[in-house]
């Protein structure tokens, strides 16, 4: 009977397409605001996972997240050195300096300083220059994005678009000259400024005065040193905070979660994503099977078993299910994909397909429910109503 | 000889909204095999509710209806449907084809839920459906069939599985006089045998003279047999 369910289902090309369209839109909206949602989340610890080498981070116990910047003095490196089962530390400064551009505005940017020796730290992926060029005299690696539209010189013409900045241009960080000798591609930051590598000296120099401007230690364990051990030494010898790279990602996570409007302000409209969604596959779905109640009246008539409706009704869900979830995460992964290099913030991880797919089989499930217990109540005898 | 339909002091009554509403009021109708007997009485006088106990696809509140021998109401449900499967043939007033299926496919239902694979089902069901003059539109959907070619789609269902009752509700009224001639010519020829029994609802009474027995009811009870 699988063959006259399916038929059943496919037969009126209309419908059917209705009720893939349906689902295939409840899909998309259960998985793209979601996506957008952890695309924006994933920004705020965005500079913890593009550092790659430290295993543990190491500030001052009153930071809250990444950009809360309370700084240490120097000294506290050293103390950190010293601490048995670290590799290495290494200083990290960063702050939000104004850049002067050239047209005489200023710009608000990110500027990391990174050890001056091992420039450890550094940014993920160089498009252009290398990392050592920071070593060059007055020398500033900027990132892609930055260089391509906030930090760029004023266009050629009248509301055309910025002229990218480049190797060998210059910018004006506090009155200090600096050279840009490198493109970097960094991930976006929550505030999307900038971002402006440098050593840790010339950060300092840029910067203004201040007794303390060490905002960071990195740190890299011993090989075979048990990291959340290391941390716990740490904060008991120094006093300062530390936490492993997982775990300062979601101190800085749910520092924004609690402290932001983002969660409540994208919650509720993933969570209207997800019972629109609902309501209008389960909807259609349902409607499906009350326009076709006669025709199962006819095969319950016959002699056919509530068993067999159940399993014909199971197999029209979960096959317009598979379909229109597959669609409809596709054309999400599509519009992520579209949209990878715009300013749009995506990500779109296994979990979030295994959300939505487990969303849309319940969706499914409940109207194929909702519409067996129609069956199975349903009087055979209506078949011989006109 | 047993009969094929045999009910006794048969009552049903229905439960709307409170007000009880007596469609069968003590029924009392045997029904032999070989025979075509009609059942006809105006409106609401309880035609439709007797073809439905007798199909066993209601439940009568009291009395007895035997088929073959056999008290269906007593049956556990699962032994009913087998029972209907095998040896009940249905033709409805609206044909109640269904429209995604071609011709073949919707003769074959009946022996699909009889167990019967796909591919031997619908070459049966082009057999029956050349018995009853339409083995060249085996591949038809209902929509490319007119009303008369409907309803003999929905006769060679009824037939296709050999079942020894088959139950038309008003197999006429829904066609013209000819189209309506045309298939009681057939249900009496092509149907009806000695190991069978038809049982037929009407208000057609253009279509009398094909019966070998007419019923007539009112207010829930037969009236007249004759």
């Amino acid at each position: 009977m699988n063959h006259i369910a399916l038929k059943m289902l496919m037969g009126d090309t209309g419908k059917y397409v209705g009720i893939v369209m349906g689902l295939t839109f409840a899909s998309l909206i259960m998985t793209q605001q979601p996506a957008i949602f952890l695309g924006i989340m994933a920004r705020t610890y965005s500079f913890i996972s593009d550092t790659g080498l430290p295993d543990i981070w190491v500030m001052d116990e009153k930071v809250q997240f990444i950009d809360d910047i309370k700084p240490l003095q120097d000294t506290e490196l050293y103390r950190v050195r010293g601490i048995s089962g670290v590799a290495w530390a290494m200083p990290m400064y960063k702050g939000l300096l104004k850049a002067r551009l050239a047209n005489g505005m200023f710009q608000t940017c990110n500027v990391v300083g990174l050890d001056d020796t091992t420039l450890i730290g550094g940014p993920p992926i160089m498009l252009e220059g290398k990392i050592s060029d920071l070593r060059r005299s007055d020398s500033v690696i900027i990132d892609v994005d930055g260089a391509k539209e906030k930090l760029g010189k004023p266009a050629l013409t009248p509301n055309g678009t910025p002229v990218p900045l480049k190797i060998g241009d210059s910018l004006e960080l506090n009155d200090h000259r600096a050279i840009v000798v490198g493109i970097a591609k960094v991930t976006r930051t929550f505030q999307s400024q900038p971002v402006i590598y440098t050593t840790y000296s010339r950060a300092k120099s840029y910067a203004p005065r201040e007794r303390k401007l060490l905002s960071f230690v990195l740190v890299k364990a011993a090989q075979g040193q048990n990291l959340h051990e290391l941390t716990r030494r740490i904060r008991e010898k120094t006093g300062l905070a530390a936490y492993t790279r997982n775990e300062f990602i979601e101190l800085t996570y749910n520092y924004f979660m609690k402290n932001t409007g983002i969660p409540i302000n994208f919650g509720m409209s993933v969570l209207l994503g997800f019972i629109v969604g609902a309501a209008i596959a389960g909807q259609t779905f349902y409607n499906f099977t009350l326009e076709n109640i006669r025709q199962f009246g006819v095969l319950k008539a016959m002699g056919t078993s509530n068993w067999t409706l159940l399993r014909m009704i199971l197999l029209q869900a979960v096959l317009v299910g598979s379909i229109g979830y597959g669609m409809g995460v596709g054309l999400t992964a599509l519009f992520g994909y579209a949209m990878r290099h715009s300013i749009l913030a995506f990500k779109f991880p296994w979990q979030l397909l295994l959300f939505s797919g487990v969303g849309v089989s319940l969706i499914c499930m409940i109207a194929a429910l909702i519409s067996i217990i129609k069956v199975i109540r349903l009087e055979p005898a209506i078949v011989f109503k006109s | 000889m047993v009969a094929a339909v045999r009910c006794e002091k048969l009552v049903k009554i229905y439960d709307t909204g409170g007000q009880k509403v007596i469609a069968l009021n003590g029924i009392d109708l045997s029904i032999n095999l070989g025979e075509l007997m009609m059942l006809v009485g105006p409106s609401g006088c309880g035609k439709t509710t007797l073809i439905s106990v007798i199909a066993g696809i209601l439940d009568q509140d009291s009395g007895v209806c035997e088929l073959f021998g056999e008290n269906v109401n007593a049956m556990r449900s699962k032994d009913k449907l087998q029972f209907r499967a095998r040896h009940i043939g249905f033709v409805f007033q609206a044909f109640n084809l269904l429209p995604s299926l071609n011709a073949a496919e919707n003769v074959s239902i009946p022996l699909l839920i009889n167990g019967v694979k796909r591919a031997e089902a619908e070459r049966l069901a082009i057999k029956v459906l050349e018995q009853v003059g339409l083995g060249d539109r085996w591949k038809s959907f209902p929509s490319q069939l007119s009303g008369g070619q409907q309803q003999r789609v929905a006769i060679a269902r009824a037939l296709v599985h050999s079942p020894r009752l088959i139950v038309c509700d008003e197999p006429t009224s829904a066609l013209d006089h000819v189209s309506g001639h045309n298939v009681m010519t057939l249900l009496k020829e092509v149907a009806l045998h000695q190991d069978r029994a038809l049982v037929i609802v009407t208000h057609d009474a253009r279509i009398f003279e094909f019966a070998d027995r007419i019923a007539q009811m009112d207010d829930g009870h037969v009236v007249k047999i004759t």
